[in-house]
Order: C-alpha cells, then structure tokens, then sequence
C-alpha cells in the first residue's frame, strides 16, 4: 500500500519511534500494577476477610470507563503520558490481585508444612515456594492484562495526541488515510501477540517442573476460576 | 473547582435534561447500542460456548480465537472500519462485538467443562439425551460463571461505546467528545460520570439477574 509507513509529520515520531513510545505507555503501567498487586494480594491471603471488600472495590474500579477516567485526570495530571498510564495501571492492579490471590491460595497446604519444617521463614517461603508455584497464574492474569493495556493506549489519541500508534488512527481521518488505520491496527496486534508470546515463553522458563510440549490443557493444573476478566475497552 | 463541583455544574444546568442533546435521550442511545452489540456477541459466543464445553472439542481452537480477537485494538479498529466502510450503526458494532465474544466464549466454556462430572454421568445413566443434559444439568451449574463472562462483556460495551461518539454517533460518549473539542470541562466529566454509573448500574442488573436465575443449590455452594 502507498504510503502506510509515511507517517504525517505533526505527530513527530517515526513508526518505530511510535512503537517504542507505545510499548512504554503499555507496559510500565502493567509494571506498576504487578508491583502494587503482589503485596495486595498477599495481604489478602493473609487476612481472609479482607479479599471479599478489595475484590468489591476492584470490581467497581475495573467499572469505570478508560476515557472517563482519562478526562478526569486531565485536571490533575494534565494532558500527559502519565493521565494515560495511570489508569492503565489500575486496570492491570485491578486483573492481577484476584489472579495472584487465586494462584498462592492454590498452593497445596502439604507444600507449604513441608518447606516450613525444612526450616524455610514466612519470606523465603513466599519467594521460594508460593510464587514459583502461583507463576502460572500470575503469567495468565498478566497475558490478560497486557493485551488490553496495548489496546487501550490507543484511546490516549482522545485526549490529546497522547496515545503512540492511536495517533495514527486520528491522522488517519484528519487526512484522510485508511493506510494509517490498518497499519495502526495491525502493529497493535502484532505487538499483542508478541508480547503474549513472550509471556508464554517466560512462564515455560518459570515453571521448568511442567511437562512441555503437552498441547492439551491439563485440567488438574488449571485454578477454578477460569482465566482473569480482561479490561479492554 | 474540583471534579465534584464540575459533576454538580452539569446535573443542575437545565438545559442538559432535554432536546435530542438532553442526558434521557443519550442514555437512551447508549443503552440501545450496549444491549444490541450484546445480544450479538451472546448469540455468537453462548451456544458456540455451550456445544464445545459439552464436548470438551476445540478448546484450543477456541483459545486461540479469543487470544486473536483480544489481540485487535476496540479504538483502532473502529477508526478503521468507519474510514472503509462509512457512518452508521454496524461500523460502531463490529468492535463492540469483537471485543465483548471472547469473555462470553471463553467463560461458557470454562463454565462447562468445570461442572462436576458425577451429575452429568447420573443423568446419562438415567437416560437424558445429550441435550437436556446440556440444558437441564449443566447450564443451571455453570449459571454463575457464564453469567461473570456475560457481566464482563456487558461493562466492557458500556465503556467502549463511549468511543462511538469519537465517530459521530450518539451515546454518553458524545458528551465527552464534544466537550473535549469545546474545552467545556464541565460537559467532559458529567459524560464520565454518566458512563461510570451507567457501567456500575449493570453490575447492579447482573447481580439480580444472578439472584433471580441461579437455582439456590448452586448457589448455597
């Protein structure tokens, strides 16, 4: 097609320069999210009582629209890179906790007697044993939350030339160029998936213990709750 | 001059309560697109959901559909489908549909293959085909899994709709475009507010919907 890497000049960037800007704008949050969920969800391990309220909150956070939340950012943060990322995070926070939550309480009660009589404390045991073993559906909540983290960044065109490759789905109908469009669409997706990819890879990395090769699903392995809400909107 | 004050501004101004531009009639709009793009997505998702989890054929397959369509950007490719094919209504439902299948697919799928197998046997070993175990046995197990995927898909188009305004349809999300474009900040964030009541509302539908529907056994468990 004539044209489709001919990005317009007023959004200054190249095309890789977009892609590396919307890859921060993505991931960062999914970071910070995955930094905020871990000890969130261990307290809630910890004090049972306390996951019914935060799973609650989370619900209604996980309610409120993208754009709604962006606009109403706007006044604090300004139209910046950060009014976009910050609710990106939430999002991610919001997939995560149930899905950490789900994975360390699926540790069997016989592993963790065993690890605390071969001596291990409440830190090393958490590090050692519930995370590896919860890896699987951590990496499940974060494949979930990063596919919709690259998609929703798009939306950041809305308030303001603030959302990396959605900036070329509002150039596209300034001037007038479907071209734009699909090559904004299809890198998005292309960097979905290889980012998914790639949290496939690390979960197989994390978990050297589980068969491989294996293309059925193994039902004993999977938590009861399916897989995390996602949040793309 | 915080987002309170702003929220109070817009509700007591009169002249946002009625005309075709009045918070009734965008409500209104909004809703209509959320229960037309959701009736779409159950119609596809719930029975292709049902059979494969009632087989237990497929998963994989269906896996990677979800994973694909989760892949696709909702913002680019409505942008997208308006610039090749137009205005109108079914430009705004294609992504709305896309985005909301897989949560339904994927969940009634789960939903299924996760009811308890003992029942399921009692019933063949009394003689009920294969459909009415399906409808009879394990739909009103797998009622409140399917129901969070529906809910899931539900909020995601009430917040997604609001995109529709960014190509000139109607909804809740025209408030928040128009004001953006018009610097009224006051007009952006009573649309926000709209939205976010409007998706917490459909919480509030599903949980009924869950009281009403679910059998008390299941849900006691």
């Amino acid at each position: 097609m004539n044209g489709f890497f001919d990005i317009p000049s007023d959004l200054q960037h190249s095309w890789s320069g977009l892609i590396g800007l919307h890859l921060r704008e993505a991931l960062l949050p999914v970071a910070a999210g995955l930094l905020l969920a871990l000890p969130l969800a261990q307290l809630c391990v910890r004090f049972r009582r306390l996951y019914p309220p935060v799973l609650g909150a989370t619900t209604v956070l996980y309610a409120i629209p993208s754009l709604a939340f962006f606009v109403v950012l706007i006044d604090y943060t300004g139209q910046s890179e950060l009014t976009v990322m910050i609710p990106l995070a939430v999002y991610s926070l919001v997939v995560l906790v149930p899905a950490i939550v789900d994975g360390v309480r699926s540790v069997p009660g016989e592993t963790l007697a065993a690890a605390t009589a071969m001596g291990f404390g409440p830190v090393r045991r958490y590090l050692q044993v519930q995370l590896p073993i919860a890896a699987p559906a951590i990496v499940a909540g974060l494949r979930v939350a990063t596919a919709s983290s690259i998609s929703l960044v798009s939306v950041g065109a809305l308030i303001g030339n603030q959302g990396a490759l959605g900036n070329l789905l509002a150039a596209a109908q300034k001037y007038d160029r479907p071209e734009l469009a699909v090559n904004a669409v299809l890198t998005m997706a292309a960097l979905a998936i290889l980012c998914d990819a790639l949290l496939v890879l690390l979960r197989t990395l994390l978990t050297p213990w589980m068969p491989r090769g294996t293309r059925r699903p193994r039902p004993a392995a999977r938590s009861r709750r399916p897989e995390p809400e996602a949040a793309t909107r | 001059m915080n987002v309170l004050h702003f929220i109070n501004a817009f509700f007591s101004d009169g002249a946002h309560w009625h005309g075709y531009d009045g918070i009734p009639q965008r409500l209104l709009e909004h809703v209509r697109y959320t229960l037309l793009a959701l009736a779409l997505a159950t119609a596809i998702g719930l029975p292709v959901g049902l059979v494969t989890g009632h087989t237990g054929r497929g998963g994989n397959a269906l896996a990677f559909v979800a994973n694909a369509a989760r892949a696709l950007p909702s913002f680019g490719l409505l942008v997208l489908v308006v610039l090749l094919i137009g205005f109108g209504l079914l430009p705004v439902m294609i992504p709305l549909v896309v985005l909301a299948v897989p949560p339904i697919l994927v969940t009634t799928y789960e939903a299924v293959r996760s009811v308890d197998p003992s029942p399921v046997d009692a019933a063949r070993g009394m003689g009920m085909r294969e459909s009415r175990i399906l409808l009879r046995v394990e739909l009103p197990v797998a009622l409140p899994l399917i129901l969070s995927g529906l809910r899931s898909a539900a909020i995601q188009i009430v917040s997604t709709a609001t995109i529709a305004a960014y190509v000139s349809l109607g909804g809740l999300g025209r408030y928040i475009v128009d004001g953006l474009y018009q610097r009224d900040y006051e007009k952006v964030v009573g649309g926000a507010t709209l939205v976010a009541v409007l998706a917490l509302l459909t919480l509030a539908v599903f949980w009924a919907a869950g009281r009403l529907a679910v059998s008390p056994g299941v849900r006691g468990r």
